[in-house]
């Protein structure tokens, strides 16, 4: 009863959390964010993660370089699993980059103001993300370095084009655009922030590397002004995109005639799930971040709690596609159909099944609660563990539409090798070693937009005559 | 504060110095009812109403990055359609070559590509960036212009520019401090 009461007053008092801690004003808001990358000692904890994502990134280096060396033979993935940790990897990482956009792009267009003291890292985020996901497509082709021929629309010495009634070739120019264009905003929206390095910086080297990224800069009203309407645009444009993205990395399945991936609800259901999983991983990089970096006057309980109900809102509309791929199996009155999602759930690898409906449609109803949403610490096991379940997801839609081939003589298993580990973990030793450098060398919030949430930046017109 | 060994020196303006928001966007105003017309406020976040006050007119952004988007969707459907139906038709089993259809997704992610890049490099293009040298760098105060403080920059090729009489003028309207700005 106490505790029903002690709820409800935190209930109201999380609804009244300002997006940015009273008593800023311009100066400590671009003094709290300056400060981390001008900083000269680099903090300790700093140099033992980056170690940690730098070990990993190392791990990388040896698997792909077994892999050029020997060929894609060191993975598991053979007939009648073609296609195994690459596709499920890429998938996972392309996702997870999704969310990174939905707050710079989506949430600028419905003037969520709470999106701008996220964006910056969110946006970075969804670009080492893409990075890590580009690796598996590319070195799963062998040779990389032919890639070319393979996938940009450039005809062969034998003047044959690239098939561009593929999905595969749409996944090419979608996920080249979507790294493309994420880069492009980041930067953009980087841009009045180095000027702000540049002009507060000591250095003369950082003065001089900051004020070329910073290209001039210099704040006039026709510049912001300008800018204003190009990041406009820039949102309005990365906003078809991202949902266009995954919807065609959907396609790569669902364009197929194979059960268990021909399903017409692939494309919203794979949209739903890279958001879920995306807000899993902006929570997990931001609630240590905000410790860590005492930004949590930036990145209030406000933030944690919106990021955990998009969570849950997302996580219900892929629960929602799990009932729907089981509902379709039976409707369809097709015996491969019902085979697939039967052979899902009791077959061989029914543990991953299990897995996935327990963390995706099971624990997340958890964040229906008020106190878990509040609880940090539970929240960061918590989006660890949605990573593992969307993991799970890709593993599951891949391996057990793929290992049940029409012919019972033509039905197999799929065992990831070392390799196969050694190169996802080595991914995420990328993502952690260009995050890390991120954290270290640019402002990860960005000053100019917290500075317009600050009372002082409201401008009242009054008449004016002439 | 003006010094009079600048005289000589030609110069870009006079820049003032404000310490809020709603001060430069009052001080814009009453330059601009003054009959000063070539003038730039600077500030370290976007303000709207300082370019409705001081520029009036709005940029044609928007006009190129249409057509940069048309540009992209004209190279995406007319690659595919040229690369398909006429350098290297291939007959499968009688299926049409023009297959437009199946061209949908790469015309679309390149209409998006060319206009993004249109809107980004035409942001930075219209606004003169890069851009390494600006005499307002020359003023050491400005450095704060990317923080916390605002700037008025009437310039001297504004015909009703004179040196002591717009120094006067700015320092009246509540400057907090008025610079001369070598060109």
């Amino acid at each position: 009863m106490a505790n029903n009461v002690h709820a409800q007053a935190t209930s109201t008092a999380v609804l009244d959390v300002p997006v940015i801690a009273p008593g800023h004003d311009f100066e400590t808001v671009t003094e709290a964010v300056a400060q981390i990358p001008l900083a000269k000692r680099t903090p300790l904890g700093w140099v033992f993660g980056f170690l940690i994502g730098f070990a990993l990134l190392m791990g990388l280096q040896m698997a792909l370089g077994k892999l050029v060396l020997t060929g894609i033979g060191i993975w598991g993935n053979n007939v009648p699993v073609g296609w195994a940790f690459d596709i499920i990897n890429f998938v996972w990482w392309i996702g997870i980059g999704h969310a990174g956009t939905l707050i710079s792009a989506i949430l600028l267009l419905f003037r969520q103001q709470w999106r701008m003291s996220i964006s910056r890292f969110a946006e970075a985020m969804t670009i080492f993300a893409v990075a890590c996901a580009a690796i598996f497509p590319l070195f799963h082709t062998g040779r990389p370095w032919l890639a070319a021929y393979w996938l940009f629309p450039y005809p062969n010495t034998m003047g044959l084009w690239p098939q561009f009634r593929s999905p595969l070739i749409w996944d090419v120019f979608a996920v080249t655009t979507y790294a493309t264009v994420s880069i492009v905003f980041w930067y953009v929206g980087l841009v009045p922030d180095l000027a702000t390095m540049r002009d507060r910086t000591m250095s003369n080297v950082k003065r001089k590397i900051f004020g070329m990224l910073s290209l001039g800069w210099r704040g006039s009203a026709r510049h912001w002004h300008r800018y204003e309407v190009a990041s406009l645009i820039l949102a309005g444009l990365s906003t078809p995109l991202v949902l266009s993205v995954h919807t065609v990395v959907s396609f790569d399945f669902a364009v197929s005639v194979l059960p268990g991936w021909h399903a017409t609800i692939f494309p919203p259901y794979f949209v739903a799930g890279a958001i879920y999983a995306g807000f899993a991983m902006v929570l997990t990089l931001a609630i240590p971040l905000r410790v860590a970096y005492k930004l949590e006057d930036f990145i209030t309980m406000r933030h944690i709690d919106l990021m955990a109900k998009v969570m849950l809102a997302t996580g219900l509309m892929v629960s929602y596609g799990y009932a729907m791929e089981a509902f379709f199996g039976w409707y369809s009155a097709n015996q491969y159909e019902r085979f697939m999602i039967w052979n899902r759930m009791t077959g061989p690898y029914a543990w991953s099944y299990w897995m996935l409906i327990a963390i995706n449609a099971g624990m997340i109803q958890l964040l229906w609660f008020e106190s878990v949403r509040q609880n940090t610490k539970l929240l960061f096991v918590m989006s660890l563990i949605v990573g593992v379940g969307m993991w799970l997801e890709r593993f599951v839609i891949i391996v057990t539409s793929l290992h049940r081939d029409f012919l019972p003589s033509s039905w197999g298993m799929y065992y990831p090798t070392r390799w196969d580990f050694l190169t996802f973990a080595g991914t995420i030793g990328l993502f952690l070693t260009l995050f890390f450098l991120f954290m270290r060398f640019v402002p990860m919030i960005s000053m100019f937009e917290v500075r317009t949430l600050l009372p002082q930046a409201k401008v009242k017109s009054e008449h004016h005559g002439h | 504060m003006a010094h009079a060994a600048e005289h000589e020196n030609p110069l870009y303006g006079v820049m003032a110095e404000f310490d809020s928001a709603q001060a430069i966007v009052d001080a814009s105003k009453h330059a601009v009812a003054a009959g000063y017309s070539v003038m730039e406020a600077y500030s370290p976040l976007p303000i709207e109403e300082l370019n409705d006050i001081i520029h009036k007119k709005r940029t044609k952004l928007s006009r190129f990055v249409f057509a940069g988007g048309l540009a992209g969707m004209a190279t995406g459907f007319g690659l595919q359609y040229w690369a398909s139906a006429i350098e290297y038709p291939l007959n499968i089993g009688g299926r049409p070559y023009a297959t437009w259809p199946a061209f949908v997704v790469p015309s679309y992610e390149l209409t998006i590509l060319f206009s993004a890049l249109t809107a980004a490099i035409g942001m930075f293009a219209l606004n003169g960036l890069p851009q390494p040298y600006h005499p307002v760098f020359n003023v050491e105060r400005f450095s704060m212009a990317s923080s916390d403080k605002f700037f008025l920059v009437i310039e001297s090729a504004d015909p009703r520019f004179d040196h002591a009489g717009t120094t006067r003028f700015l320092q009246d309207l509540g400057a907090k401090g008025v610079y001369d700005v070598a060109a």
